[in-house]
């Protein structure tokens, strides 16, 4: 099914996604916010750009957008799979508690704030190109790599990466000289062993925007995880 | 020991009528009272008592009492015992303070200097006994004015509403601050009493959705146990922007209470600290809150009204209007003497307003700028009676929260050791056996009880008034006239002093 977003307004559109499920393919679209929000089912696949909160609360569905989406990709997903062939601007998967967000190019300041872990569900967020400041604040579990294969020119995270991560770990294509990371979290090189555990999610980057997977798990990566997983017991006195 | 050590607060008294029953042992989950085998007497560790009565009331023979110690520093009106010994407790630990349950300073109550108005000779008052008084209450967005079709005919299509059948809610308290027993107990009184409770932050157990109809989920910066099904299961959605009790931080609910029920409620692994940050990081402008609203409407079909909680802090009017235009139904405004599971100490002590002056203010100031219809306005952070939700309707509200009355109707004494997870009357525990102490029937009956007796004063306090529906005092501060209270406060509450 092809829907043309250009006369609809975003709750038009979500309410034919709901009704119909299955395959959709919307087509000029231009900045309609909360598409697929909470869906479980279906493939989505936008040609435009998507507006702010693209498939928050998004449960299972898979979204595929052929170029740029803006805020708040994947606000507290569940389930599902997101790719987006542009870059994609601040906030994005805030919270986010499963599912996948592939990224061929950049992601903007705030990306995985808050991601968390349960049981089964492990999210995953890949980044093609480079972060903006303040990744994976707070983060409680989960899964984020980033790969630095564009934007070579700017630095491949920004400022204060990983403050307040109490959980979860990420992975940077880069030895991280000039980053500066907090003292609650430790980071060093990923040996060839931890690794394996991007291996799979690797592959479907390149298997989705067509890098070489091989040259990729080649390279140096570090590790940043933190270091106790409850860093704020030790603040407090009973009064 | 030597200079760290404090005198206990309280002495356990025991008088002679003491049979030994060592019923005490059983009761204090504070390990305070044992039996000496050597000398056949019952003992008690002061140092270790908290007050919270447990054992006093289940004393058979009414022989325990509990005692403030008369051990004493040298008075001192600058620096007070408690004082003195706060600075011992972190010269000792390096520690933050962390306090429970709502400032116990003696901090102004507003409420207590409004008095309330009765009819005498003329407009005489109404006797709820023989004449019927309504104080049903519906939160939401009211349209500005009545929209017909080309026929003529009304159209109908009101914004979703929360229909209360008494102005009073129970206000957010998660699952692992409190028991599931307490939470069972609120969810079955908020039904049978036909008004709502709140999940807090820390998701909704799977037991607990058939109480759907009467539950306000809540969404806070952690965004623990969110997912779709938890937003369409409640019959409102409430962002936590804001707390009372502690304004502008966040929550961090220590990983000792994150049991497996907590842990699967919430959707965070056991034993890990579950953190929520100060602030939402999506979150920085009336436009990203309205962001916030309006995917969650979207995700529920627009059928639930978004509610935004803030504790009441200085600039709250203009705040206020701020949330008014930003999609959201009900603004929920949080009081400086609100309750807590945990709070650091100087946080609840000294940041934020009372909540009469913010409510006031929050008011007059959507009138003005005529966007009071967008939005009810909820009030908590120590409302203690039926008197003080009159004086509340009467300065503007449309409802208001309750949380630490609630907890006092559970059997909660007030010792504010929620922090250690003890707690002897089950409430702020996940410890099973102190789990069970609390009986879901027992907590319910006393709710409904509690509120079924507010409801009879509030139709009592109209009716003396000659007010026969209670939102025809929403607003009405003619009602209201000070006593004490100087220029200043009497403008901000927008009333008039007694006598005047």
């Amino acid at each position: 099914m092809i829907i043309d977003a250009q006369k609809l307004s975003y709750s038009q559109i979500n309410t034919i996604l709901k009704e119909h499920g299955g395959d959709v393919q919307i087509q000029n679209c231009l900045g309609h916010r909360f598409l697929a929000s909470g869906l479980s089912e279906g493939y989505i696949s936008i040609d435009g750009i998507p507006g702010n909160a693209l498939g928050a609360y998004l449960n299972g569905a898979c979204i595929e957008v052929n170029g740029n989406a803006q805020d708040a990709v994947g606000d507290t997903m569940n389930d599902g799979t997101i790719i987006v062939h542009g870059s994609i601007g601040d906030a994005a998967g805030y919270a986010m508690r499963g599912g996948e967000i592939f990224v061929r190019g950049s992601a903007g300041y705030r990306a995985g704030v808050h991601m968390k872990a349960y049981e089964d569900k492990l999210p995953v967020m890949v980044i093609g190109g480079c972060a903006g400041s303040f990744l994976g604040e707070y983060q409680a579990g989960g899964l984020i790599v980033v790969l630095g294969l564009t934007d070579e020119n700017r630095k491949i995270v920004s400022n204060f990466p990983c403050t307040g991560m109490h959980g979860g770990k990420v992975f940077i294509r880069s030895g991280c000289d000039d980053i500066i990371f907090p003292r609650q979290v430790n980071h060093r090189a990923a040996q060839a062993q931890e690794l394996e555990e991007i291996r799979p999610h690797i592959e479907k980057f390149c298997g989705l925007f067509g890098s070489d997977a091989e040259e990729i798990m080649d390279s140096s990566f570090t590790l940043i995880t933190p270091d106790s997983k409850n860093p704020y017991k030790q603040m407090y006195v009973a009064n | 020991m030597g200079i760290d050590y404090l005198y206990p607060e309280f002495e356990v008294r025991r008088s002679s009528n003491c049979i030994d029953c060592k019923i005490c042992i059983d009761q204090c989950s504070y390990g305070v009272h044992s039996f000496d085998e050597k000398s056949g007497m019952m003992k008690a560790d002061d140092s270790k008592c908290v007050n919270c009565q447990r054992c006093v009331c289940f004393c058979p023979v009414h022989a325990l009492k509990i005692v403030k110690s008369d051990n004493c520093m040298r008075d001192n009106a600058n620096w007070s015992g408690d004082t003195v010994k706060e600075i011992y407790k972190q010269a000792s630990s390096g520690g933050v303070l962390l306090s429970s349950m709502g400032n116990p300073k003696p901090a102004p109550v507003y409420w207590d200097k409004v008095l309330i108005n009765a009819s005498q000779v003329t407009n005489p008052p109404i006797d709820p006994l023989r004449e019927p008084m309504e104080t049903k209450v519906f939160l939401g967005k009211k349209p500005d004015k009545p929209r017909r079709d080309e026929n003529g005919r009304l159209i109908c299509d009101m914004p979703p509403q929360l229909e209360l059948s008494m102005p009073v809610m129970f206000s957010a308290m998660s699952y692992g601050s409190i028991s599931y027993n307490a939470h069972l107990s609120m969810a079955r009184a908020a039904r049978e009493l036909g008004i709502y409770y709140n999940t807090g932050e820390g998701g909704l157990h799977e037991d607990f959705y058939s109480y759907g109809e009467n539950t306000i989920v809540q969404v806070a910066s952690g965004r623990f146990g969110v997912h779709s099904g938890y937003l369409n299961a409640g019959a409102a959605i409430e962002i936590k922007m804001g707390q009372g009790a502690k304004p502008g931080i966040g929550g961090h609910l220590p990983g000792a209470k994150i049991n497996g029920d907590v842990s699967r409620t919430r959707m965070v692994p056991k034993g890990s600290d579950a953190i929520s940050p100060a602030p939402h990081h999506d979150i920085y402008s009336i436009e990203d809150l309205r962001q916030l609203v309006m995917s969650l409407k979207e995700v529920t079909g627009y059928k639930k009204p978004v509610i935004v909680k803030v504790a009441a802090v200085h600039n709250i009017a203009a705040i206020a209007g701020g949330i008014a235009r930003s999609g959201a139904d009900i603004i929920a405004i949080d009081g400086f003497r609100g309750g807590t599971g945990a709070a650091p100490t100087r946080i609840r002590d000294n940041v934020g307003i009372p909540v009469e002056l913010a409510l006031a203010a929050v008011d007059r100031s959507l009138r003005e700028e005529g966007i009071r219809d967008n939005v009810s306005v909820v009030v908590g952070g120590s409302i203690r009676s039926s008197a003080d939700v009159v004086k509340a309707v009467a300065l503007g509200a449309d409802a208001c929260y309750i949380a630490t009355a609630a907890l006092l109707a559970m059997g909660c004494h007030l010792c504010r050791s929620c922090q250690t997870g003890k707690c002897s009357w089950g409430i702020a525990t996940q410890k099973k056996e102190l789990v069970s102490r609390l009986d879901p029937d027992e907590g319910s009956r006393r709710l409904v009880n509690l509120m079924t007796a507010w409801r009879h004063e509030i139709k009592e306090l109209m009716g003396g008034m000659g007010i026969n529906s209670i939102e025809a005092l929403r607003g009405n501060r003619l009602m209201l006239r000070g006593v004490g209270l100087n220029e200043k406060e009497l403008q901000i509450l927008g009333i008039s002093h007694a006598g005047d």
